[in-house]
């Protein structure tokens, strides 16, 4: 797979002037030692960083300062999503009843004496997803940590291409104005949901929402898609070609793998989002009919004259919305797994059978899109096939679960905050795999398609799975990041109170799905089969620890401001980890490594028999293990 | 500190517990199958499937989390305790690739017959459709054909957010929509299809005990998505129906006379409630 034979024969492509500097080959790592800057004074190439306030911190081409980017407006964007979602579940718990806060904030402009209008309620929810999504997941788990950690853990001193990288943030920032600003326009933000179906999102007077905000929805997705594509192109030239001297493809770190995995999926199913985003714009903008069949219209209004399909943009959608959930989870399995590794004080178990899980992951994943389409009119026959391949991508998913289980088995587990939360993810992955099932089964899904168990199962995934992972990574990288540790305990107690709200928020959600409770109902109470005490309280059960949940987040709130003002400072390599940016200082120069480190093994080396550490960086040869020929030649210790 | 691992133990029975509870309080569990025992059964044919589904995943999730939680109980660091040095197991990665792999294409071959009897079109009643049923922002549309057996002709039936079959008997259906995606949602009979604008989707079903049953709009469908519901009338014979039919073609007759567009959709809405804040935005240009 490594172009590279041996560490000798590369040190980044010369043409790139920040790399040209790397004098890796002939700086051997003595081993025993890490390398830090006082190590080599011979080697002492300054990096100064840019001194200029504009070009260090804010159009900054330093993909750590690029990361950070991503991580505050990330974070800062999980809070907004999340107050969404708090309104969301109040008023399914309480139709139409004041919410705090928010009631008093819009009672003028709804003229309801603070009741929601519906519609309102239809912005709640797909303003929610829509910032959890584009705005919160996809960029903390590629922007935020793919960007800090890409390069640091193949050892580089920055992305291929910097400039791009820097483009890559500040083309989310259209995205987040114009999503936000759709709140203030006539008809208020877009109502389709995330998915945006037309003929819904496209007839200007379907609902509300339809008749500005959907543009500004669409405006928005485009400007992220193409901050997204600028990102993957930059992940796969950088872990194609900068790796450091030694680092074969097969020694890299999951993470590394998941990004780089992760950045192929975008690459491919992101233009294709693109186009049809585009052509939902035309549509809506100069009358083009992709997806408007002729006839249909709504208030009244005369229909169109040529015919569009409506069903040719949900294949589309999921042709990339599909591939986009997996974007949102393989960078979180490939966190998961290193941390596991690293708090068990063992190899990852199956380490390359958990590479080619994830490629299948990739490759299954543009086979399956159809099992969002089950019921949605789509050629049946086409939905039994669609079936067979849902059923097979969740085998690569029980293989990684069987082997992160593998990994803790004959551990020695430490139980850090981060752990805890890579724990988590793992029992809450299964959760959401197995209720994949039921609705891979096409009888089944005819049932529980577009109910709460659908909502449920999302939830599992993408907040039990991927947010879970964001946690991890945030208590796991924030001392490298930052240079400053964050308080444990507190931590603990964050995942404590997060864990079990999270459980009583979304597990009901799988029972009152089955119940036949449809999602995006701004009043369920409507149906008599719904409007009962078990539902009534099931629901309530569930907004009340949505509220706690949403309380507990404070605490971490609380400990990020805190440590980064007054934590303890952090040493280069707290955890006692192997992969590279443990070997570099905390946080890192501007360039990363002082010396472009050689690397002698794989990310894994914990607790080998007849070693003084029980683990092994990566810039260090196994003193046991006869190092291979092709290290041979370049080791000079 | 290996009593985190009874976190998840914990938390694995209070999942496991809420499924058992859930299946003895009917205000929880799902709704009454009334598709039993009639001669398609489809609900019964879902409800099975489903039921093996969860056996199979529930033991399995009982097992990965008994698995979970021993490797944190029993491993957890302690002074002195070194991990084992392992990289993995060939055999081991072979045994646990095979078999969810076997159980997962047998679960999907084996839900194939189901999925083809309640969609593939070939396996449609051969009967001409009982009724059209419209989405329209944001009621059901309901069309009879008449005494002349024929939709779109003067003598139409047309009957808002209220299908009546009879009981028994397989009915088809031609699902259609005027504005928007709507999908036809009949939980006691765990039916489920989109209506799409521009396309006519059959959809047959049967049910076996007579009564009223709520049909319920799943797609997303406009700031009034919530309140499109109807009703599902189900008479115990034909004669029965036949009886319902005359005396709504009479109704018709009078308040309209034949030859008379269908009602305006905005008509009656028996789904509104004294409660909901009218739509801030009904009455646009
Ligand atoms: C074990 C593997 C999985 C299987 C078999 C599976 C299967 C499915 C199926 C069949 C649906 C469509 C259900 C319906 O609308 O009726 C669905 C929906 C969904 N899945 Fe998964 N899934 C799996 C894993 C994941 C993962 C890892 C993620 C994301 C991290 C994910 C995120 C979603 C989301 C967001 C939806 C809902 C989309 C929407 O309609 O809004 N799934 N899944
Ligand atoms: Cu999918
Ligand atoms: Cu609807």
């Amino acid at each position: 797979m490594s172009k590279k034979k041996s560490p000798a024969s590369n040190s980044g492509p010369e043409s790139i002037d920040l790399v040209a500097t790397s004098h890796a080959p002939a700086d051997p790592v003595s081993p025993g030692a890490a390398p830090t800057h006082q190590d080599h004074a011979h080697d002492h190439h300054e990096h100064p960083g840019p001194t200029n306030f504009l070009t260090r911190y804010v159009f900054a081409t330093d993909h750590k300062v690029i990361g950070i980017q991503f991580l505050v407006s990330g974070l800062i964007f999980f809070i907004v999503g999340g107050l969404l979602a708090l309104a969301v579940r109040w008023q399914l718990a309480w139709p139409w009843t004041r919410i705090p806060v928010l009631s008093s904030m819009m009672e003028s402009q709804w003229q309801t004496k603070g009741q929601m209008p519906p519609e309102f309620y239809n912005k709640l929810f797909t303003m929610h997803a829509s910032v959890m999504i584009f705005f919160v997941v996809i960029p903390i788990l590629t922007g935020a940590f793919g960007n800090y950690l890409i390069p640091l853990m193949i050892g580089a001193r920055d992305m291929a291409f910097p400039k791009l990288n820097m483009l890559s943030y500040w083309f989310m920032w259209p995205a987040f104005i114009v999503m936000l600003v759709s709140f203030t326009v006539p008809g208020g933000a877009a109502e389709a949901g995330w998915t945006a179906y037309p003929p819904l999102s496209v007839f200007r007077h379907s609902t509300p929402g339809s008749l500005n905000g959907q543009t500004l929805w669409l405006m928005g997705v485009l400007f992220a898609g193409v901050s997204s594509i600028m990102g993957s192109i930059n992940y796969i030239t950088t872990v194609l070609t900068l790796r450091a001297p030694g680092m074969k493809m097969f020694r890299m770190p999951m993470t590394v793998w998941s990004m780089f995995i992760t950045a192929l999926l975008q690459a491919f199913a992101l233009p294709v989002l693109t186009s049809a985003i585009i052509m939902q714009l035309l549509d809506r903008t100069i009358g083009t009919n992709f997806f408007i069949p002729v006839g249909a219209s709504v208030a009244n209004e005369p229909g169109p004259v040529g015919g569009g399909q409506p069903l040719l943009f949900q294949h589309l959608f999921w042709f990339y919305s599909h591939p986009a959930v997996y974007i949102m989870i393989l960078p979180a399995m490939g966190m998961v797994s290193d941390i596991l590794s690293t708090f068990s004080r063992k190899p990852l178990f199956g380490y390359k059978p958990m590479v080619f899980a994830m490629a299948a992951i990739a490759l299954l994943g543009f086979l399956v899109w159809g099992h969002h389409m089950f019921q949605s009119g789509m050629n049946p026959l086409l939905g039994a096939t669609f079936m067979l391949s849902t059923m097979v991508i969740a085998l690569p998913s029980a293989i990684k679960t069987f082997n992160w289980i593998g990994t803790l088995w004959g551990g020695s587990i430490q139980f850090t905050a981060a752990m805890l939360f890579a724990t988590g993810f793992v029992a809450m992955f299964v959760i959401g795999g197995l209720s994949g099932i039921f609705m891979a089964a096409t009888p089944i899904d005819i049932h529980i398609h577009d109910t709460y168990f659908i909502v449920g199962h999302l939830h599992y995934v993408l907040f039990g799975g991927s947010s879970f992972a964001i946690f991890a990574g945030l208590y796991y990288w924030f001392p490298k990041i930052f240079g400053r540790m964050l308080d444990e305990r507190l931590g603990k107690i964050h995942f404590l109170l997060t864990f079990i709200s999270f459980n009583c928020t979304f597990f009901l959600m799988h029972i009152i799905g089955l119940r036949g409770h449809p999602r995006r109902v701004a009043n369920p109470y409507i149906y008599q089969f719904l409007d009962n005490p078990g539902v009534h309280f099931m629901n309530e059960f569930m907004t009340v620890s949505a509220l706690l949940m949403g309380a507990a987040q404070l605490i971490l709130i609380y400990n990020v401001l805190a440590s980064l003002v007054a934590g303890k400072r952090a040493p280069d390599n707290p955890w006692r980890a192997n992969t590279l940016e443990w070997a570099t200082s905390s946080p890192p120069p501007h360039h990363n490594f002082a010396t472009i480190p050689t690397v002698y093994h794989a990310a894994y080396e914990y607790s080998v028999p007849g070693e003084a550490e029980d683990f092994i960086p990566q810039t260090q040869p196994l003193a046991n293990l006869a190092p291979s020929p092709a290290l041979a030649t370049s080791s000079h210790a | 500190m290996r009593y985190w691992s009874l976190l998840f133990l914990v938390t694995a029975a209070l999942c496991v517990g809420s499924f058992v509870y859930a299946m003895f309080d009917p205000n929880w569990w799902l709704l009454h199958n009334v598709s039993v025992r009639s001669p398609l059964h489809f609900g019964a044919e879902i409800d099975r499937l489903t039921m093996l589904v969860l056996a199979i995943t529930g033991a399995v999730f009982v097992l990965t989390m008994l698995a979970l939680s021993w490797a944190l109980w029993k491993y957890p660091a302690s002074p002195g305790r070194v991990a084992q040095y392992s990289h993995g197991n060939h055999k081991l990665e072979i045994v646990w690739t095979l078999i969810p792999a076997v159980i997962l294409v047998f679960l999907a071959f084996y839900q194939m017959g189901s999925w083809a009897d309640i969609k593939f079109r070939s396996r449609r009643p051969k009967s001409a459709p009982l009724a059209q049923v419209t989405g329209r922002q944001f009621n059901w549309l309901v069309r009879y054909p008449g005494v002349d057996g024929k939709f779109g002709t003067t003598d139409d039936l047309h009957v808002i957010n209220n299908l009546h079959i009879v009981k028994d008997q397989a009915v088809l259906i031609d699902l259609k929509s005027q504005d928007v995606l709507h999908s036809f949602f009949l939980p006691q009979i765990r039916l489920k299809q989109d209506a799409v604008p521009g396309m006519t989707i059959p959809v047959w079903f049967d049910v076996d005990t007579p009564g009223t049953y709520e049909l319920v709009c799943a797609e997303l469908c406009g700031w009034g998505h919530y309140k499109m519901r109807g009703l599902l009338t189900v008479h115990e014979t034909q004669a029965e129906f036949n009886e319902w039919m005359t005396s709504a073609l009479a109704e018709q007759n009078q308040t309209q006379p034949a030859g008379a567009t269908a009602p305006d959709a905005q008509a009656s809405d028996p789904a509104t409630t004294a409660t909901d804040p009218a739509s801030s935005t009904v009455e646009r240009s």
